[in-house]
């Protein structure tokens, strides 16, 4: 009876949280969408999140794709398909590594730092101040911060993408012997326009997702320096978890049609 | 022994004191996070025009009950109007249209630091749509000057700011749209006695100047003496006693006589409690 009684403790608990942050994230949209839109805020998120989160997006990019180049040469120069080379790494990219790989990465450097941002103003009370400033909270902090993000990593993909590509290029020309020209037409062979705009709907539902987790941790967090602290670490491990869950629903989604 | 406030008051405004209608009027207010009960049926007058401090021991709810007043925080039951208007239970315009009234400062100022002061000053203002940016803009200036700071102050973020200074920029901050109710929370608390008197006098200074109704909490017998026009006392949730200030020495409460000698030996145990 414990055993059951843990499960449905557990489960209890599991629900009551998903209902919180689904009430939240309504909260946040239909109070962004119902009144005036925080322009300086929103541009402040956009580069915040999308300009200075370039070089590490980029970096992760660029490395991902000479990997990508380097281990599917090894296998399958083993039967002959290196020509498949520049589809797999082009495919990877845009369907797969560019989405999740930027959603991790921005998930820890934005979502922590929103987390961060949100839970001090919590506990230093700054969020009460707004409210008796006749401003909500949800509509200037939380909804520029969702939109921003839903924007942005499609942004920040869109290059990673190229980035990838070119890191793929790097290797194949220079290590694998492939000709420039005869690479760069081969990635361009098989894409579809499907596999570029799956990999950003993804972007953005990530990029949705990731701000969701940082402004709903640190704007509940309590207990001072130590809840901030546990908020940012929830913000960061709940954004990756539901990043990668995500990610197998919307290529369900898409690989169904 | 809750007392009745009938007494004319304070000899230079007697016809206020006596007919004085209840600005804030709280009756029966409940509120308990998970089993501890904070606030257990409480009623509060605030005479309209008057500065009423509310004293209390840490952990006795006092935040609670100003929160609850500015909408932050949720009452399980009872009633608070404010101009006879009720805000329990009201919806969100009617409770965005009585914050309007509000100005709160904050017990650790609370000011927004990625902005500059200036802009805190401001924030009010032009979040309610009442003026254009230049206007909001010298209007913040010279609600700075009130406060005691100068316009070379406006530039610099509230992290370049000493204790002082910022509880007067959020002091400027909560009279800057000159609103009908202010709300102090431990307005001297983390300051030096000189710095603390300065914002005393500048409370006391402001609310007559202003006019306004003012509901503020703090353990400070210093503030309360300085800033009060009239006292109440909460312990285990309820107000316990009430009165004008020139009666806190003999109250003949002996709570209340405990807590302003700050004796240890009372009717009142202090046991570990957590922070409400």
């Amino acid at each position: 009876m414990n055993f059951l009684a843990a499960i449905g403790r557990a489960t209890l608990a599991l629900l009551s949280t998903v209902g919180a942050v689904v009430l939240f994230a309504l909260g946040a949209v239909v109070s962004g969408l119902t009144g005036r839109l925080y322009w300086r805020q929103l541009g402040r998120q956009m580069l915040e999140m999308g300009y200075f989160s370039l070089p590490v997006v980029g970096l992760t990019a660029v490395f991902t794709g000479m990997v990508l180049a380097l281990q599917s040469y090894t296998g399958f120069a083993r039967f002959e398909a290196q020509d498949a080379i520049p589809t797999i790494v082009v495919l990877s990219m845009t369907r797969e590594l560019g989405p999740v790989l930027a959603g991790l990465m921005v998930a820890g450097r934005v979502g922590a730092s929103i987390a961060a941002e949100l839970g001090t103003m919590r506990v230093t009370e700054q969020i009460d101040a707004l409210t008796t400033l006749a401003t909500d909270p949800l509509r200037y902090l939380v909804f520029p911060r969702l939109l921003a993000g839903t924007i942005m990593l499609p942004a920040l993909v869109l290059v990673a993408d190229v980035i990838g590509v070119m890191g793929g290029w790097l290797v194949s020309v220079y290590k694998l012997g492939f000709g420039p020209i005869e690479y760069i037409n081969r990635t361009f062979e098989h894409l579809e326009t499907q596999d570029v705009v799956s990999g950003l709907v993804k972007a953005a539902v990530f990029g949705f997702l990731l701000t969701l987790m940082g402004c709903y941790h640190g704007y509940r967090s309590k207990g001072g320096a130590q809840g901030v602290g546990a908020a940012t670490t929830r913000a960061v491990v709940s954004a990756s978890i539901l990043i990668l869950i995500a990610n197998y629903v919307v290529t369900e989604l898409f690989f169904a049609r | 022994m809750p007392e009745t406030p009938t007494t004319p008051i304070l000899a230079e405004r007697p016809a206020a004191a006596a007919a004085a209608p209840a600005k804030i009027a709280i009756r029966g207010l409940v509120k308990s996070f998970g089993r501890k009960r904070v606030l257990r049926g409480l009623d509060l007058d605030v005479p309209e025009g008057r500065s009423l401090v509310v004293i209390g021991g840490s952990g006795s709810g006092k935040s609670v009950l100003i929160k609850s007043v500015l909408g932050i925080v949720t009452p399980d039951a009872g009633s608070i109007r404010v101009d006879g208007q009720e805000l329990v239970g009201a919806s969100r315009a009617e409770l965005d249209r009585a914050r309007r009234k509000f100005g709160m400062l904050f017990q650790g100022a609370a000011l927004f630091d990625s902005l500059p002061v200036l802009e805190n000053v401001a924030f009010g203002l032009l979040a309610r749509r009442l003026v254009d940016r230049r206007t909001a803009r010298e209007r913040a200036i010279a609600t700075l000057a009130k406060v005691g700071l100068g316009p070379e102050a406006a530039d610099l973020y509230p992290a370049e700011l000493s204790g002082g200074m910022q509880k007067r920029v959020g002091l400027a901050r909560a009279i800057a749209a000159e609103p009908e109710i202010l709300f102090f929370d431990e307005p001297t608390t983390g300051l030096d006695p000189i710095m603390a008197d300065v914002i005393n006098e500048l409370i006391r200074g402001l609310v007559s100047e202003l006019g306004a109704t003012a509901l503020s909490i703090t353990h400070d017998m210093a503030s309360v003496r300085k800033i009060a026009h009239r006292v109440a006392m909460l312990y285990e949730g309820k107000i316990i006693w009430e009165g004008p200030v020139e009666r806190l020495d003999d109250s003949g409460n002996p709570y209340v006589d405990q807590f302003v000698h700050g004796r240890a030996e009372g009717p009142i145990k202090v046991g570990v409690e957590r922070n409400g």
